[in-house]
């Protein structure tokens, strides 16, 4: 017998050059047990209204596209199941925090910004050539910066971080889980330039240990953690600093 | 091609309150001035001491009257609310505690937390019931 169910998704839509503001539209739509919000949304763009605009790709919380906000709280649609909504109305609207560029995709511009400032790759400490081998890393050593590096830029931490929100030069909780990635990292040298911008007026320091962050990762990054620790750092540093005249 | 128009959402006042995470953080951010406030309680009695006898005598016999004895009733339940809430963030603030080669999980930082603050204040009512 097939399943009859059906849920309403309340989407929000922004078509910035005919709409002043954005408003809601609703979809009722029939779903299974195994169905993800991304294939309800799918679904509509398929099969109702072809104009409904997200980002997607994997399906498989890897990519980190699809993050929404589902209900007011900041989510990977693809890792969000429409059982869980159902009847709905569930409200889907784009990531908080972000300007819309139209319907659920937001300008992400300001974070790719952020996240080469923090420099997210690795500047050798000691550079080798190709023909002294690899660099070679205990696994005590990668484990101080494992889990800081599973992050799939999918900014639902943004989404939840009030500071950001109220003030958009933060640094923010993602980007500085880049900068603990890297600068955990036994094999980089570049710590130091890093902690320039974690010191910096739109550093660490607007964070106020909310932690709704680290509550919202889909990757257990704990990007929460990252920014205290930094901020525990740069306290470190600046009433250290007079001992150190010769850097 | 149209021109781009992206449209930024302010926060609305009273964010924090469609959301149970966030009125507990604030129920946390309120709870600070009342630290800030009975320290200043405490430094009173610091200066009462450093004048005297007289002084020090007629800050405690404050201290007992009703309604003081009601606001460190309320001041209690606050603090615990303030203590509670500052353990519980406390993993997400520290770098990873390594015990026998293995993380220590977010709970037993917490729990460890808590349990040294019901010590501390366990002493204190000690103490404070021997000077009594």
């Amino acid at each position: 017998m097939p399943d009859t169910r059906t849920i309403v998704l309340e989407v929000m839509r922004y078509d910035g050059a005919h709409d002043a503001e954005p408003r809601f539209q609703s979809y009722e739509i029939p779903f299974t047990d195994d169905m993800s919000v991304l294939q309800g949304l799918q679904h509509v763009k398929d099969h109702v209204d072809g104009t409904l605009t997200y980002r997607w790709s994997c399906r498989m919380a890897i990519c980190g596209s699809c993050g929404m906000m589902l209900d007011g709280e900041p989510k990977l649609a693809c890792r969000s199941f429409l059982r869980d909504f159902a009847p709905g109305p569930l409200r889907i609207e784009p990531l908080e925090h972000f300007p819309i560029e139209r319907d659920l995709v937001v300008d992400i511009g300001d974070f790719v910004e952020k996240l080469a400032r923090v420099k997210p790759w690795i500047e050798p400490r000691v550079a080798r050539a190709l023909e002294d081998g690899p660099y070679i890393q205990a696994p005590a050593e990668l484990d101080r910066f494992e889990s800081f590096s599973h992050c799939i830029n999918c900014l639902l931490c943004y989404a939840a971080c009030p500071q950001y929100g109220h003030d958009p030069g933060f640094l923010g909780p993602a980007a500085t889980a880049m900068l603990q990635r890297y600068n955990l990292d036994s094999r980089d040298g570049a710590a130091k330039e890093r902690m320039e911008v974690a010191h910096s007026e739109e550093g660490v320091w607007s964070c106020t240990a909310v932690g709704y962050c680290s509550e919202v990762c889909p990757k257990a990054v704990d990007p929460a953690n990252a920014v205290n620790r930094t901020k525990t750092e740069s306290a470190v540093d600046w009433f250290t600093r007079f001992l150190r005249r010769g850097d | 091609m149209a021109a781009r128009r992206p449209y930024v959402r302010p926060m609305q006042p009273g964010w924090w309150r469609r959301n149970p995470y966030f009125v507990r953080y604030m129920a946390r951010e309120a709870t600070a001035p009342f630290v800030a406030l009975y320290a200043l309680i405490l430094l009173a009695g610091l200066v009462c001491l450093a004048e005297g006898p007289e002084a020090w005598r007629a800050y405690i016999e404050a201290l007992q009257s009703r309604g003081w004895l009601a606001l460190h009733v309320l001041l209690v339940g606050i603090f615990t609310y303030h203590t509670f809430s500052w353990f519980a963030i406390m993993p997400k603030t520290m770098p990873p505690v390594i015990v026998d080669g293995r993380r220590l999980e977010a709970g037993a930082i917490t729990g460890a937390g808590l349990a040294a603050a019901t010590l501390c204040m366990w002493i204190l009512w000690i103490v404070a019931g021997g000077a009594a």
